[in-house]
Formats: structure tokens, C-alpha cells, sequence
């Protein structure tokens, strides 16, 4: 804590200052530090000297930002060596004009020779200069550098390779979505688990009894979620085509609205928009164990013959679905939380694992966009593949061309 | 051994014991408990979401913008200072009232289609930049680290278990052949982690029980 000990310093040397009747006012910290460490110099150790200036200050617009950030290198005090003890750091003194007034906007330790302002206002011209100080005291800055202003960029060049991702695709998905618009709907295999949902649904009908669907304990700024409640369109025309009551217990105001939306569209899709029924969706409480009580309260009193788990799960994912497979239930879960993963693999018949959960919409719905969709994302994945075998070759042999390419700010 | 004399722990202490009656069966004493934090639990958060978000973020900085005591116009806003544009997200999510009317409820939907857009986008870019390129780009590692057996071969398998799992998620094509054996090979990793997960999971679990009956034994019976 180079300032704090300086400020300490400065105390200790006024006071001596004030005794001897030498005080003076000083412009700025680093000038106070100067008279001081000259008094010092004078008065206590007049053996040490203060150290030589830095010198030969430079500046930059930090590129790639908002125009927040000015970057600062000099070359260091010749007093500044390991071992001789004169310099113990830099003063960093910023002012809107080359004439001041000077305020130190920042401090750093011997040996650094770069330094980032980050307090700077976008496109306001700022004056630089570099103190050294030390036991014998501050020298006086040296000369200002500058007009310095930070300028804003309109494209961060540091994510040219998310922008080429997002490209790559963005391409990939809308081709394959064209080409399935155009009768050559593409091949995906089947996934037990979503093949289980109209066969659980399908149970549920036979029993006579309700099918319960959670979408998870996350609000709508969650991607689950808002998987979770595309699906529930999916499932909610199945129930209605069944005539199987749905219930929905839902933890956020917002999901809880789109659910009302999706359960209705759900009926509108099967031809049976009479048969929707706005209380099948029921806001519960966004605190998630006040959410678990209440959904395992409907498992355990109006026993649904399926329980359909498909959002974003934590702590309360082996709560619901230990207390689901005690009723006796069958257990359809999916989610992309990987500590979550293990409990569903245990406790349900069928988990749809991560990526899964967000295919299972194109895969219920079967609409050519959304399957086009999934072959995009599935060229992307190859992509990825490729790439990651390539890198990994190239670290071996020591180029680093790639990395370097991906890394972001 | 002395009981705590604290009303505040003796309701905490039997609300617990009424969930935990459930471990025999589902009975009105559960039924109680639950209700009564579902119940306070959402009036709670309506509370608090009253005056952590639409206060702070909506009725603090229109009634700002009105009084005339920000420099600027109404709509002289920057960065995090929205000023009267707070206006369109107010409208917004006064629109999603209009589901209490039926004739009305129809305009419910442009504020969900707002919401939902715009988390899509950001979610978007936020995903491709913090998830994909980045955990992609820490993927490409040296297989073979000179001197150090251990290092090269935790490299070669991280990249196995990564290109395998990779695989098993591809839909494309029937899982059978080379194709097949791969993805089998991912979701061996797979299941690998989903049992370290669990192990991991299930001991942390133990432990908020043990916290809870030292609340019981400590706190409310002062049993030490």
C-alpha cells in the first residue's frame, strides 16, 4: 500500500515540518509528498536523496471499449533498481489542461511501468504525468503527457471469433431451416426419453388421472425455462387431445403467464379450445422449498400418473423426484444443470440430458423450422469438434495461432 | 438440560418438526406447514419485489426525471440513467394486467413477446461469448506436455471425454457403427461425472441435515 504509506510518511513529516516552522502549501498530493519528503530530506535524513523522475510517459486509447479506459507506460526512475531502496513507487497525477491542477488518480508500486486509468470519461481530453517517490521523498513530476482521450469503439475486435461462431451458426441453422421448408425435412434419430412423453401422457389417460408438469424453479431470464415452456405447448396439445387433465404448478409471475399462453395455444393446436382450463396453472411462490412443498403436496393428494420435470433444477431436484417415484409415477426429467443430472438419472424413468431438453421442442412438434434448426446446431457441434482436435494438435506442436484467435475480453 | 424460553425458535422449532412428520406419512400437520410457507413466501416476495425492483428501478427514477431535479431533459439519458424512457417498460408491464380482463387480455401478449425477445438475444450473445467460444477455446490444450506422463495423458483423456460427449448429443445420424461406439464412449464420461456429481451433491445434502438438528438440539432443547 504504497499511498497509505506515503500518506502516513506525510503526517509524520508535516508535523516535524510544522515545528521547524517550514510548512508550505502544495498544489497537489504528489507536490505535498515533494515538500514534505524535501523537509525530510533536510531536516531527518538529509543523506538520501529523492529519487530521479521517470521519464519518457506515454499514452493510449485503450481500444475495443466504451471509451472508458486510457493505458499509460513510462520508462522507470534510473534510481528505480532492486537493491538501492531510493524509489518506493509512482505517483499517477491526471488534470484537464497541461497547466493542472493535477489530482493523483492513482498510485502504483517500484519496478511497474504501465498503468490503465480506468475513471476517464468517454471523449474527455486529459493531461498526464508521473511522480516517483521514495525515503528521500517525491520528485517532482515530470513532464505532461497528453491531450489523452478515450474514445469509444463501434465493433470489439478482441470477439471476432464469437461473431464467427454466431455466423457460422446462424448460416448453418437457417440453410438446414430452408431446406426443411422446402420438403427435404432432414433425418434425426429418435430419443427414448421424448418418445416416453406421449406414452406417459398416454398412461396418465388410461389411469384416469392428472399429468403434472414443472418447468423448472427458474424465472424467464433462464434459457430452461423458456425451453421448458415450449415444450409445454407440446404436451399440453397431447393432454388436451387425450382429454387428460394438466396441471402446472409455476414458481415465477412471468413464466406463469407465458405457461397460461402456452397451455391455451396448446388447446387452441389439438382443436379443443374449450376444454382449457386457466386454473390448470397455478402460480405457486418464487421460494424454492415453498415450491417443492407445494408440488409434492399435489403429488402425494391428487397422485398424477406422470411427472414431467423440464426447466432448471437445483437443491429441490431430488426432493421431487424421490418423492414422484414413491407415488409410484412415471418420471420424465430434463435438464441442462449438471449437478441436477445425476438425481433425475436416479430417481425417473427417462432424462433427457442437457442439449436433449432443448431438441425435445423440434422433436415433439415435429414443424420442419424447428427440426431444420436442430440440423444447424448439429453442423455447429461438428464444427466445434473439428476445431478442438485441430487446436489440440497445433498446442501440441507449439503453435498457439488458434488460442490466441478465440481469446475474448 | 434447559429449553429455550425464545417464541421465535419454539415456532421454527415445531414448524420443523411438522415437516418432518411427513417422513411417516402426508398428514394435516405437513399440510399446515406447507400451506403456511407457501403462503408467506409468496406475499414475501411480492413485497420485496415491490421495493427492490419496481421502486428502485421505476417509481425513484421517473419521479427523479419529473421533479426536475436531474440536469438534462426527460430524455437526456445515459448510461443506467433511463429517465423518461422508463415510461415504455412501465406500459409494458401494465399491458400484463390486461390478462385480469378477457376482452383485453390479448395485449398481455406484446409485453411477453418483448420479454421474451429480448432475453433470447441477450442470452444469445452472453452464451457464445462466457460459454461456447470460451470453454471451446480453453479446450485447446497441448496433448503431450514434455517430462510430465501424468499431465499428457489427464490432456489426452479430458479431450477424448470431450470430443465423445460431443458426440453423443449429434442427431443426425442412427447411433450405430463408428458413430455408435463413440457416443458410448461419451456417455460413459457421462455417467462418470453424473456419480462424482452425485457423491458430491449427496454429502452436502447430509450436512444441511445435520445443521438442522443441530438447530433442534442446540437452539431449542440447549442440549450440548
Amino acid at each position: 500500500m504504497p499511498l497509505a504509506v506515503s500518506a502516513r510518511r506525510c503526517v509524520l513529516v508535516a508535523l516535524a515540518a510544522l515545528l521547524l516552522g517550514v510548512w508550505t502549501v502544495p498544489s497537489s498530493a504528489a507536490e505535498t509528498a515533494a515538500a514534505s519528503g524535501a523537509s525530510a530530506a533536510a531536516t531527518a535524513t538529509p543523506t538520501i536523496p529523492p529519487p530521479q523522475p521517470p521519464t519518457g510517459l506515454l499514452y493510449a486509447d485503450v481500444p475495443n471499449d466504451a471509451g472508458g479506459a486510457v493505458s499509460l507506460t513510462w520508462e522507470t526512475s534510473p534510481d528505480d533498481s532492486a537493491g538501492r531502496g531510493l524509489v518506493d513507487g509512482y505517483f499517477l497525477e491526471r488534470a484537464l489542461s497541461p497547466g493542472g491542477p493535477w489530482e493523483v488518480v492513482d498510485s502504483v508500486d517500484a519496478g511497474v511501468r504501465a498503468h490503465t486509468d480506468v475513471t476517464v470519461r468517454r471523449n474527455e481530453t486529459y493531461f498526464y504525468r508521473v511522480a516517483a517517490f521514495g525515503p528521500g521523498g517525491t520528485t517532482r513530476a515530470g513532464a505532461a503527457a497528453g491531450p489523452a482521450i478515450g474514445r469509444s469503439s463501434w465493433f470489439n475486435l478482441s470477439r471476432v471469433s464469437v461473431l464467427v461462431f454466431l455466423l457460422a451458426f446462424f448460416l448453418l441453422v437457417l440453410y438446414y431451416m430452408y431446406m426443411a421448408q422446402t420438403g427435404r425435412k432432414p433425418f434425426v434419430r429418435r430419443l427414448a426419453g421424448i418418445d416416453a412423453i406421449e406414452e406417459a401422457i398416454g398412461r396418465a389417460t388410461e389411469m384416469g388421472r392428472p399429468v403434472l408438469y414443472v418447468p423448472g424453479i427458474q424465472d424467464i431470464d433462464e434459457i430452461q425455462t423458456v425451453a421448458g415452456l415450449v415444450i409445454l405447448e407440446s404436451v399440453a396439445k397431447m393432454t388436451a387431445r387425450y382429454d387428460t387433465p394438466l396441471r402446472v404448478p409455476v414458481s415465477y409471475p412471468i413464466p406463469f403467464t407465458i405457461a397460461q399462453e402456452m397451455v391455451r395455444s396448446g388447446h387452441v393446436d389439438a382443436g379443443r379450445p374449450d376444454a382449457y382450463d386457466p386454473d390448470s396453472v397455478q402460480f405457486v411462490s418464487p421460494e424454492q422449498f415453498a415450491y417443492v412443498a407445494a408440488i409434492t403436496g399435489i403429488m402425494l393428494r391428487e397422485r398424477p400418473a406422470a411427472h414431467l420435470f423440464f426447466g432448471s433444477f437445483y437443491g429441490e431436484s431430488l426432493m421431487l423426484s424421490e418423492t414422484g417415484f414413491a407415488t409410484g409415477a412415471i418420471q420424465i426429467a430434463a435438464t441442462a444443470n449438471v449437478h441436477q443430472l445425476p438425481f433425475f438419472v436416479v430417481a425417473c424413468d427417462y432424462t433427457l440430458i442437457g442439449e436433449e431438453m432443448f431438441a425435445a421442442s423440434a422433436y415433439l412438434s415435429g414443424e420442419a423450422r424447428l427440426v431444420g434448426g436442430l440440423k444447424g446446431a448439429d453442423m455447429l457441434k461438428l464444427a466445434i469438434v473439428a476445431v478442438v482436435i485441430v487446436g489440440c494438435v497445433l498446442e501440441t506442436l507449439g503453435i498457439h495461432t488458434l488460442t490466441v484467435w478465440m481469446q475474448t475480453q | 438440560m434447559t429449553i429455550s424460553g425464545d417464541f421465535g425458535v419454539w415456532i421454527a422449532a415445531l414448524l420443523t418438526l411438522c415437516v418432518f412428520s411427513f417422513l411417516y406419512k402426508d398428514n394435516p400437520l405437513y399440510k399446515f406447514a406447507e400451506h403456511l410457507f407457501v403462503g408467506v413466501s409468496a406475499g414475501y416476495y411480492i413485497a420485496l419485489n415491490y421495493w427492490t425492483v419496481v421502486d428502485q428501478y421505476l417509481v425513484v427514477p421517473l419521479r427523479a426525471t419529473f421533479d426536475g431535479s436531474l440536469p438534462g431533459g426527460p430524455f437526456d439519458a445515459r448510461m443506467q440513467d433511463y429517465r423518461a424512457w422508463l415510461i415504455i417498460p412501465a406500459v409494458l408491464g401494465v399491458l400484463l394486467f390486461t390478462r385480469l380482463f378477457t376482452r383485453l387480455s390479448w395485449m398481455s401478449r406484446w409485453s411477453l413477446a418483448v420479454v421474451m425477445g429480448v432475453y433470447a438475444g441477450l442470452k444469445t450473445t452472453g452464451f457464445a461469448q462466457g460459454d461456447l467460444v470460451a470453454q471451446v477455446q480453453a479446450s485447446l490444450i497441448p496433448l503431450w506436455i514434455p517430462g510430465n506422463l501424468w499431465a499428457s495423458l489427464n490432456a489426452i483423456l479430458f479431450t477424448i471425454g470431450l470430443v465423445t460427449s460431443l458426440l453423443f448429443f449429434f442427431y443426425s445420424r442412427e447411433h450405430k457403427g463408428v458413430l455408435g461406439g463413440v457416443s458410448r464412449v461419451g456417455v460413459w464420461f457421462l455417467m462418470i461425472s453424473f456419480g462424482a456429481g452425485y457423491g458430491y451433491t449427496v454429502m452436502s445434502r447430509v450436512s444441511l441435515l445435520i445443521g438442522r438438528f443441530q438447530f433442534l438440539l442446540v437452539d431449542w432443547l440447549h442440549v450440548r
